[in-house]
Order: structure tokens, then sequence, then C-alpha cells
């Protein structure tokens, strides 16, 4: 009988946290800000996806450099001469080719590094809000020295140490991300821990960590995926801004930063060149955020 | 509360010790690398060797950290391997033109975030409320990287109106001042307005505004003499934490606008393996963050009613 009920709940789980899925996903159809966000996203997904279709050139491949776009002010094109929707950049590669393809870096790097962080994370806090005592004393120092550095200041540090890769970066995003995520579901778990369905499991002598991952983590799920959509917009910046500073993916595959980071320099001259890139970014940023606040919007109605 | 206050400043110092410990490791474990980048890549083994026997770096390694921490405490930083002087001479400089950029940074969005989250709090939901949270979340997310280019696009290449870079190198100039501060109050004001709306819009629900206001109390005389009061604690310390923040953003800005502060020195330091400069740097910057963090608590207790100590 025991044996039985074990088997049947994953299923029932699973089949109601489909339900509870689509039931936000119809509840987010009220918010537009949070459909808006939702587009965004899907756009960049579905360009990232189909990136080979679309990109006009290679990513990599030199055409003709210092190309404005064919529309900007003061272009006119010599007959039977490409035109480039974006322009291109001072090698002559095709801008908005590297910025379909440079979706695909962020879109991977991005989720995977905050996937990480969250695994790291949720173990720490879940550790330190069941446990508490020493054990949350120790982490939650952890966290706290971790948490004062200047996040910047630290991914330099670490980046100018170990070299620029996408492991390091990963690894850096991972390090300096936990402790903040780990502090809230500390902060959660302390609260959910008293409740009766812990003391049920506890007194049918379930494990520690099958009730911290079982009961308590499906519960503190909602203030997780709203933190999760903010927390993904900000690795988005963060891989961003390391790309901007040359401390990014290596060339030469396209990265949204660092296109902004090669074509500096020359800005002020052509600034096609920088432009595009921020706008590809910020609206994927944008689209993270604006999701967070549509979602965050419909858990306080209920 | 003067317990309190101690115990923050000994865990101020305990963070510091901390972080000093692990940046020594992160950096100094190495002695062979230490010694080619003081040296240069070009070094024979024989040199770097009679360097690090000079300089003591076959002592043990608690050795070396007390003695780099003593030497650190008493102000001698070392020498910058990139620019041949003492590390202090470079980096104060750097600082101050940094605090002259966060003064202004500072002077400009807390008047514009408290301004703009108060009116938003006043009236929860209204359209007036929903407007300024939408605007605050499309300004924070762009990154300041890319605030920078939007501007420089307009206010340099299609406006002619500033300077494209802030080197400041005829002397000082508010005209080169004027994009820093701007891209660093976009990037920033959002966060600080929607905590003091969050702020203003608790206090607002709470029994003694409804009070206040089923007293017949004039709405201007409600918000100004019994909700701010309150509403304001939670934005100070959304404030002072925001220099740990602001530090994170000089090091973009100043890279983006060429201004010689001390984010742009930080960077260069670790691109170019100026490894003195580096601890210098960053225990400078740990310092600003852990202290402003200590500021805020202590802050919040003096300014929170609902916090005595006896």
């Amino acid at each position: 009988m025991a044996n039985s009920t074990t088997v049947t709940l994953p299923a029932q789980t699973t089949g109601a946290a489909l339900m509870r899925a689509l039931k936000s996903f119809s509840l987010l159809r009220e918010s537009w800000v949070g459909m808006f966000g939702a587009g965004l996203i899907l756009f960049w997904i579905l360009v990232a996806i189909f990136a080979p279709l679309l990109a006009p050139y290679e990513p990599n491949a030199t055409v003709l450099p210092y190309q404005r776009p064919f529309w900007w002010a003061g272009v006119e094109l010599a007959e039977g001469a490409p035109a480039f929707l974006l322009g291109t950049d001072h090698v002559g590669r095709d801008i908005l080719s590297r910025i379909i393809y440079g979706s695909q870096t962020v879109l991977i790097y991005a989720p995977l590094a905050t996937f990480c962080a969250y695994a790291v994370g949720i173990l720490m806090g879940l550790a330190a809000g069941y446990y508490r005592g020493w054990v949350d004393d120790v982490l939650s120092r952890i966290a706290d020295i971790i948490l004062s550095f200047p996040v910047l200041v630290l991914y330099v540090i670490i980046i100018a140490t170990f070299g620029a890769s996408p492991v390091n970066i990963v690894v850096a995003i991972i390090f300096a991300s936990s402790p903040g995520i780990m502090r809230i579901v500390r902060g959660l778990v302390l609260d959910l821990r008293n409740r009766d369905y812990v003391a049920a499991a506890q007194t049918r002598g379930e494990s520690s960590w099958r009730i911290m991952l079982v009961e308590i983590l499906p519960n503190a799920r909602g203030p997780l995926i709203v933190d999760a959509c903010l927390r993904l917009g900000y690795v988005i910046i963060t891989i961003g801004v390391l790309g901007f500073l040359g401390l990014g993916m290596p060339p030469p595959d396209p990265d949204w930063g660092g296109m902004v980071n090669e074509t500096r320099q020359i800005a002020l001259a052509f600034p096609h060149m920088t432009l595009f890139p921020c706008i590809a970014i910020s609206s994927l940023i944008l689209g993270f955020n604006l999701l967070a606040d549509g979602l965050r919007e419909i858990s306080l109605r209920d | 509360m003067l317990v309190f206050i101690l115990k923050r400043i000994g865990f101020m110092l305990l963070t510091m010790i901390v972080v000093s410990v692990l940046l020594f490791l992160l950096l100094e474990i190495d002695v062979r690398g230490v010694a080619t980048m003081v040296l240069g890549p070009y070094s024979s083994e024989e040199q770097r060797d009679i360097w690090l026997q000079q300089n003591g770096y076959f002592d043990p390694l608690y050795e070396r950290y007390l003695r780099w921490l003593g030497a650190f405490v008493t102000g001698d930083l070392g020498e910058s391997i990139r620019f041949k002087t003492p590390v202090a001479e470079i980096l104060l400089p750097r600082l101050w033109n940094t605090a002259i950029l966060g003064f202004w940074v500072f002077a400009v969005m807390i008047p514009v975030s408290l301004i703009l989250g108060i009116l938003a709090g006043m009236k929860e939901g209204s359209k007036l409320d929903r407007s300024i949270s939408v605007t605050s979340i499309i300004t924070t997310s762009v990154p300041e990287f890319a605030s920078a280019v939007f501007l420089s696009t307009i206010f340099v290449f299609w406006w002619k109106l500033l300077p494209g870079t802030s080197s400041m190198a005829d002397g000082f100039s508010f005209k080169e001042l004027v994009l820093p501060v701007m891209v660093l109050v976009i990037y920033d004001f959002g966060y600080v307005a929607r905590m003091t709306r969050a702020s203003m819009a608790e206090v607002m629900t709470t029994h003694y505004i409804r009070t206040a206001v089923l007293k017949g109390l004039p709405y201007r005389k409600v918000i100004l003499k019994h909700a701010l009061r309150n509403a304001l604690i939670a934005p100070f310390t959304v404030i002072m934490l925001q220099i740990n923040w602001l530090l994170s953003g000089v090091i973009v800005v100043e890279f983006a606008f060429a201004y010689k502060g001390f984010g742009a020195l930080l960077l260069e330091a670790s691109l170019t393996s100026d490894i003195f400069m580096i601890e210098a740097c960053a225990m400078v910057a740990v310092f600003v963050a852990v202290g402003t963090q200590t500021l805020a608590d202590v802050g919040y207790t003096y300014l929170n009613p609902r916090i005595r100590f006896s």
C-alpha cells in the first residue's frame, strides 16, 4: 500500500505542476507587460534557433569593411553594390549576421550560468535554512563576504587572473550569484520548514534531503521563478559588460558586448557598429525584466 | 546600540581580513608568477630567483601574508609595475576623480529617484504609478555600456553638443562629466525609485495614515508630515548600498568615456597584471563597500523608531 502511493505520487505532482504552469501562462495573458516581455524573449530564442536560415552572411566572413546601413542618412548605394540592413564593421563582417549569431552565445551561456548558480544557491540555501545552527552561520557568513564585494570588481579580478574563456565566465557568475540565491532560498525555507506537511514528512521518517527537495523546494518556487527571470537579465548584462570590457568570450565568434568593444574607438564616426548590438542586448534584458514584473504582478493577485 | 555598532565594525574588519587573505592567495601564491609579472616575461630565471630572494618570497606563506598586511595597513602599498611609481601616488588622484563623479551621480539620482518613488507609491496602482514603474524597468534593462553608446550617438554624433570622451586632458570640465553622470543615473535611479515606491506604498496602507486622512488633514500634510519620515527609512539603506553598485558602474563608465578614475585604474591594472595595483584597488573597493554597508545598517537602526536599544 505504502509502495503504491509513492509510485503514483510523482505522476500526480507532475500532472498538477503542468496544470499550474498552464494556468499561470493563461494568467500571464492578463498582464500586457509580462506578455510583451515573453514576446521579446521568444523573438530572440527563435532568432537563435533559426540563425543559419536568417543570417545573410557567415558571422565571421569579411564582406566589405566600413559599410553603413543602406537606409542611413547620406548613404547612396552604387549600382549593383550589396546593401547591408545594419551595415558592416571595421573588418567587413555583416553586423546583422553577427547579431543573429551572437544571440546564440548569450542564450546558451546566460541560462547555463544562471541554472548552475541556482543549483549551488538552492543547495546551500536549503541546508542553511533547514539545518540552521552552525551550518547556517558558516554559509551565511560566506555569503555575506562574497556579497560585500562590488560585483564587477569581483568579475574583473577573477577573469583577469584566470583568463577570459566561456568556462571561466560561467564559473565566475556562479561564484558571484549563488550567495544571493542562497539568501532568498534560506529565507523561504525558514518560513516553510515549520509547516505541517514538513512535520508529517519528518514523522514518516523521510530523509532530510528528501524533505528539502521534495517537500520544501516545490513550495518555494513562486518567488524563485520571479527572481530567476530578473537574475537571467542580470547575467546577460554581466556577459555583455565583460565583453565590452574586453574580458568576454574570445574572438572571433560574435558576442554582443564584444562587438561594442571591438568598434568603440571608431564609434563616433561609425555609430551603427556599436548601436545595433546595444539595441539587441537591451531588448533581450528588457524581455526578462518585463516578464519578471508580469509574473510578480500575477503572483500578488492570487 | 554601542554593542551593535561595535559588532558591525567587528564584522567589517573580519570581512576585510578574509578578503585580504583570499586576494593574497589568488594573486601571490604562485611566486614565479609574481616575479614574471614584476620583471616582465623576458626576464631570465636567475633574475627572477634573485628578485624573489631579495624580496623574501621564499619565506613561508603566512609570514609573507602578515608582512604584506602590515605594510598595507601602514600605507605602503608597493610600487606599480606599469607606472614605476608608488601605488598610492597614482591611486589617490584617481580615487578623488571617482569621488567627484560619484558625488554628482548621487546629487542627481537621489532627488530624482525619491520624488518619482514617492509619487508612484502615494497611489499604488494608479496610472502614474504604472508608468513610473515601467519606465524604471526599461532604464534598468539597458546596461551602462549600451546607454553610453545610445547617449553618445545622440549627444555627440547627431547633436554635437557634448564631447565624446571625458579624459579631462585640459583640466576639469563640467561638460565632460555630463555623459558619465547621465549614464550612471539612468542605470541606477530605477532601483532606488522602486524601493522608495514599495516603502511608500506600504506606509500608505498603515493605520496612522488612515487616521490622519480621516481626521481631516489635508492630503499634502499627511504625505509630508506623516508618511515621508517612515517611508524614507528603507530608501536610506538602499541609497547607501547603491555605493557598492556604483563601484561596479564606474568601471564600465570610466572605461567607456576614458575618464581617469578609480574604476578605469582597476580595470587597466587587471588587464596589465599590475599586481600591487590590483591588490590596492581591490582592497579600497571592498573597504568602501563594506564601510557603506556598515553605515547603512547602523543608520537604519538609528532611524527606525521601531528598533530601540535599551
